[in-house]
C-alpha cells in the first residue's frame, strides 16, 4: 500500500533549515567583504604593500588623532601629536605612548577607525603598531609608531579627518587574530 | 499501529499521560493554548512590576539591575512564549479541521515540538534565580552587553533560545508539509482558508530565520566560552555585526507574530459581514510580498548605528513599502465589512479593533521608517508604543478573536456573550490608555528601558501604569470567561455563526476526537 505522506517535502524543509544556520555563520565574511568593497564602516586596511609615489600636490589637510581606552583599562594612551597638518601624499611619522600600570605583563591590541569613514580607504598605513598584537612588560613604557600618507584622490570635500585608535586588554584572549 | 482494528473510534487515552504521550492534533493544539496563556501571566506579572516601578518618578520598589531582568524576560517571554505558541496552538487546532485531514502530517514531531516548549521555558526563567540574575541586556540581546557583559546566567539563556527555535522550526515543518500533502481531495491552493495560506507563509519565514538566530546564539556562545571574535573588537569582530544579524532574523520575526492574525481576523470578519471575503487573492499576493520584503528592510531598526546615506535611504523606502501590501489588506477588511449585514459578537468586537489599532500602530511603524524623524525617535517610547499597539492589539486581539470565534467548535459549549463584551470594552479601553500616552513621553523623549524618568514624564506614565493594571487584571476575567464556558456554557450549534463558512464548521460540535478519517470531498466553491 501507498504511504499516504511522502517524506519528500520534510526533507526538502530540514535541508532548508540547515543551509539558513550556514548563511547565518556566512553573513560575518559577507559582512566584512561588504564593508571592504563599499569603504563603510572607517576600517582601515592592512599594511600598505605599493610604491609610495612621490606627488606634489598642494592639498593641505589636517588630521587628528585619538586615542581611547576600552573602558576598564586604567593605562594612560595618548598620541605624541594630538593634530597634525600634511600635504596629500606626504609620507608622516607619528607615534603614540603607552604605559601598562598593572604589575604584570600584558598583551594589547589596538583597533582603528577612521572618521569619516569614506576616508578609511584613502589613509594607507606603511607601519603600524595596530598590525601586531603588542606585548607589555609589567610597568613598561612604550611608544607605538606610525608612518602613514593620505592618497592624493581623498574626496576633494574631506579636509579635516580623524583617526582613533581603542586599545584593547586582550591578555585572556589568546586565539584574537590582528588586524 | 497496526494492532488496532479499524471499527475503533477510540477516544483520548484516560489519564494524564494523555497530555505527554498525545500526538493528537486537537489535544496538541490546546497544549499549547494553554501553555501560552500561562507564559502571557508570566510575561504578564513581569510588566507588572515594570508598571508598578514606573508609576512614579524615582526607585520605589526594585533595583534598576531587577528592573533590567525584568524588561528583558517580558520581552523574551511574551515573543517566544506568549505570542509564538498561541499561533502554533490555532494553527494545529484549525489548519487539520480547515483543509479536511485527520491530523497533522507528523504527529510524533508535532508532539516533541510542543513538550520541548516547557522546558525551555524552565530553563530560561530558572536564570531569575541565579547568581549574577537573568539576563538583562533587552530582549534584543546586543552585543557586547550579552556577551562582554552579560551575567552568567547568558549561557542557560542562549540554549533556551536554542531549543525555542528548535521547536518553532519543527512546528513549521509540519503546518507546511500538512498544508501541502493532506488537502482534502478537489482543494486546490487557492481554495485554501486565508488562516490556512498566512500560516503556510509564517511557516516558510520561521524556517528562513529561525536557523539564523540559532547561528546569532550560537556565535554569542562562542564569543563567551570558545575565545572566538564574532563581535568583540579586540579580537577583530564587529559588535554593528551583531545588530545586522540579529535583526536579519528579528524582522521577519516581526511579521511572523502578525501575520497568522491576519488569517484569523480574514476569517472572522467576512462571517460577521455575512459577505465573502473581498479580494481573497489579493490577501494571499499580499501576505507573500510582505514575506518577501521583510527580509531587505532589517536595517531600520538600527538608522542611528552610522550607516552611510545610500544605506538609510534604501531601509527608508523598502519599509515604507511594506506599507502598500498592508494597506491592501486593511482596505480589503474594511471592504469586506462594507454593506455587511455586520453584526458584533465578541469575536467580531475583537477583529474590528485589530484593524482599527493595528492600523494605529503600522502608522507609528511608518513615522519609524523615516530615517531622519527616527534619530529622534530612536530607543524613546514612541518605539515601544508602536510595537506594543502592533503586538498587543495586534496580535494577542487576534489570537483573543480567534479563541472566542473557534472556542464552540473546540469544546461544544458557547462563551457568555455578555461577559465577553465586557470583556473586549475593558481590554480596549486598557489597552489604550496604557500605550497611547507612550506616543507622547517617546516624542516629548523619554528613553525606553529607564527604571527611573524626569518629573515632566510622570502623569502620562501613571496614566500608562493605570492602564497596564487595568489591562493585564482584564485578561483574568479572560481565563474565567474560559472556564465558566468549558464547565457550564450552553451547548453549541454545529454552526454557532451563521455567516461562517468552510471545512471545520461541517464537523459536530465539540469537534470529535477524530475528524475527517474520510476525507471530505471539496467541490468547486
Amino acid at each position: 500500500m501507498k504511504r499516504w505522506f511522502n517524506l519528500t517535502t520534510p526533507r526538502g524543509l530540514i535541508s532548508a533549515v540547515l543551509m539558513m544556520f550556514a548563511f547565518g555563520f556566512m553573513l560575518v565574511p559577507l559582512y566584512d567583504v561588504f564593508c571592504e568593497v563599499t569603504g563603510l564602516n572607517g576600517k582601515t586596511k592592512g599594511q600598505y604593500q605599493g610604491e609610495i609615489i612621490p606627488t606634489n600636490s598642494e592639498r593641505i589637510i589636517t588630521i587628528q588623532f585619538v586615542a581611547n581606552r576600552n573602558d576598564n583599562l586604567p593605562w594612560p594612551f595618548s598620541p605624541q601629536q594630538e593634530e597634525l597638518k600634511l600635504r596629500l601624499g606626504e609620507r608622516k611619522q607619528t607615534s603614540f605612548q603607552v604605559s601598562n600600570s598593572y604589575d604584570r605583563a600584558v598583551v594589547a591590541q589596538a583597533i582603528p577607525s577612521v572618521s569619516p569613514a569614506i576616508a578609511a580607504d584613502y589613509l594607507n598605513k606603511v607601519e603600524c603598531f595596530c598590525f601586531q598584537q603588542q606585548p607589555l612588560e609589567a610597568g613598561e613604557v612604550k611608544s607605538f609608531p606610525l608612518v602613514f600618507f593620505v592618497d592624493p584622490a581623498l574626496p576633494e570635500t574631506i579636509t579635516k579627518l580623524t583617526l582613533s585608535y581603542t586599545l584593547f586588554d586582550i591578555s585572556d584572549t589568546t586565539t584574537a587574530s590582528a588586524r | 499501529m497496526s494492532g488496532h482494528t479499524e471499527t475503533a473510534h477510540h477516544g483520548p487515552a484516560k489519564g494524564w499521560t494523555r497530555w505527554i504521550l498525545t500526538t493528537n492534533h486537537k489535544d496538541i493544539g490546546t497544549l499549547y493554548l494553554v501553555f501560552s496563556l500561562i507564559m502571557l501571566f508570566v510575561g504578564g506579572s513581569m510588566a507588572f512590576v515594570i508598571r508598578a516601578e514606573l508609576f512614579q518618578p524615582g526607585l520605589q520598589l526594585v533595583v534598576p539591575e531587577f528592573f533590567n531582568q525584568m524588561t528583558t524576560m517580558h520581552g523574551l517571554i511574551m515573543v517566544f512564549g506568549a505570542v509564538m505558541p498561541a499561533f502554533v496552538g490555532l494553527a494545529n487546532w484549525q489548519v487539520p479541521l480547515m483543509i479536511g485531514a485527520p491530523d497533522m502530517a507528523l504527529p510524533r514531531l508535532n508532539n516533541w515540538s510542543f513538550w520541548i516548549l516547557p522546558f525551555a521555558f524552565a530553563m530560561l526563567l530558572s536564570t531569575l534565580l541565579m547568581a549574577g540574575g537573568a539576563p538583562d541586556f533587552g530582549w534584543t540581546f546586543y552585543a557586547p552587553l550579552s556577551t562582554t557583559y552579560a551575567p552568567p546566567s547568558v549561557t542557560f539563556f542562549i540554549f533556551a533560545i536554542h531549543m525555542m527555535g528548535i521547536s518553532s522550526i519543527m512546528g513549521a515543518i509540519n503546518i507546511i508539509v500538512t498544508i501541502f500533502n493532506m488537502r482534502a481531495p478537489g482543494m486546490k491552493m487557492m481554495d485554501l482558508p486565508l488562516f490556512v495560506w498566512t500560516w503556510l507563509i509564517t511557516a516558510f519565514l520561521l524556517i528562513a530565520v529561525m536557523p539564523v538566530l540559532a547561528a546569532v546564539v550560537t556565535m554569542m556562545l562562542m564569543d563567551v566560552h570558545f575565545g572566538t571574535s564574532f563581535f568583540n573588537a579586540a579580537g577583530g569582530g564587529d559588535p554593528v555585526l551583531f545588530q545586522h544579524v540579529f535583526w536579519f532574523f528579528a524582522h521577519p520575526e516581526v511579521y511572523i507574530m502578525v501575520l497568522p492574525a491576519f488569517g484569523v481576523i480574514s476569517q472572522i470578519v467576512p462571517a460577521f459581514s455575512r459577505k465573502p471575503l473581498f479580494g481573497y487573492h489579493s490577501m494571499v499576493y499580499a501576505t507573500m510580498a510582505i514575506a518577501v520584503m521583510s527580509f531587505i528592510v532589517w536595517a531600520h531598526h538600527m538608522f542611528t548605528v552610522g550607516m552611510p546615506l545610500t544605506g538609510e535611504l534604501f531601509f527608508m523606502y523598502t519599509t515604507m513599502l511594506i506599507a502598500v501590501p498592508t494597506g491592501v489588506k486593511v482596505f480589503n477588511w474594511v471592504s469586506t465589512m462594507f454593506r455587511g449585514s455586520m453584526s458584533f459578537e465578541t469575536p467580531m468586537l475583537f477583529s474590528i479593533a485589530f484593524i482599527v489599532l493595528f492600523t494605529i500602530g503600522g502608522l507609528s511603524g511608518l513615522m519609524l521608517a523615516i530615517a531622519p524623524a527616527d534619530f529622534q525617535y530612536h530607543d524613546t517610547y514612541f518605539v515601544v508604543a508602536h510595537f506594543h499597539y502592533v503586538l498587543v492589539p495586534g496580535s494577542v486581539f487576534g489570537i483573543i478573536a480567534g479563541v472566542y470565534y473557534w472556542l464552540p467548535k473546540w469544546c461544544g459549549k458557547m462563551y457568555d456573550e455578555k461577559l465577553g463584551q465586557i470583556h473586549f470594552w475593558l481590554s480596549f479601553i486598557g489597552v489604550n490608555l496604557t500605550f497611547f500616552p507612550m506616543h507622547f513621553v517617546g516624542l516629548a523623549g523619554m528613553p525606553r528601558r529607564i527604571p527611573d524618568y524626569a518629573l515632566q514624564f510622570a502623569d502620562f506614565n501613571m496614566l500608562t501604569s493605570l492602564g497596564a493594571f487595568l489591562f493585564g487584571t482584564t485578561q483574568l476575567l479572560f481565563v474565567y470567561i474560559l472556564i465558566k464556558t468549558i464547565r457550564s456554557g450552553k451547548p453549541a450549534a454545529q454552526l454557532p455563526w451563521d455567516g461562517a463558512k468552510g471545512l471545520e464548521w461541517s464537523v459536530p460540535s465539540p469537534a470529535p476526537y477524530h475528524t475527517f478519517s474520510t476525507p471530505p470531498v471539496v467541490s468547486d466553491k
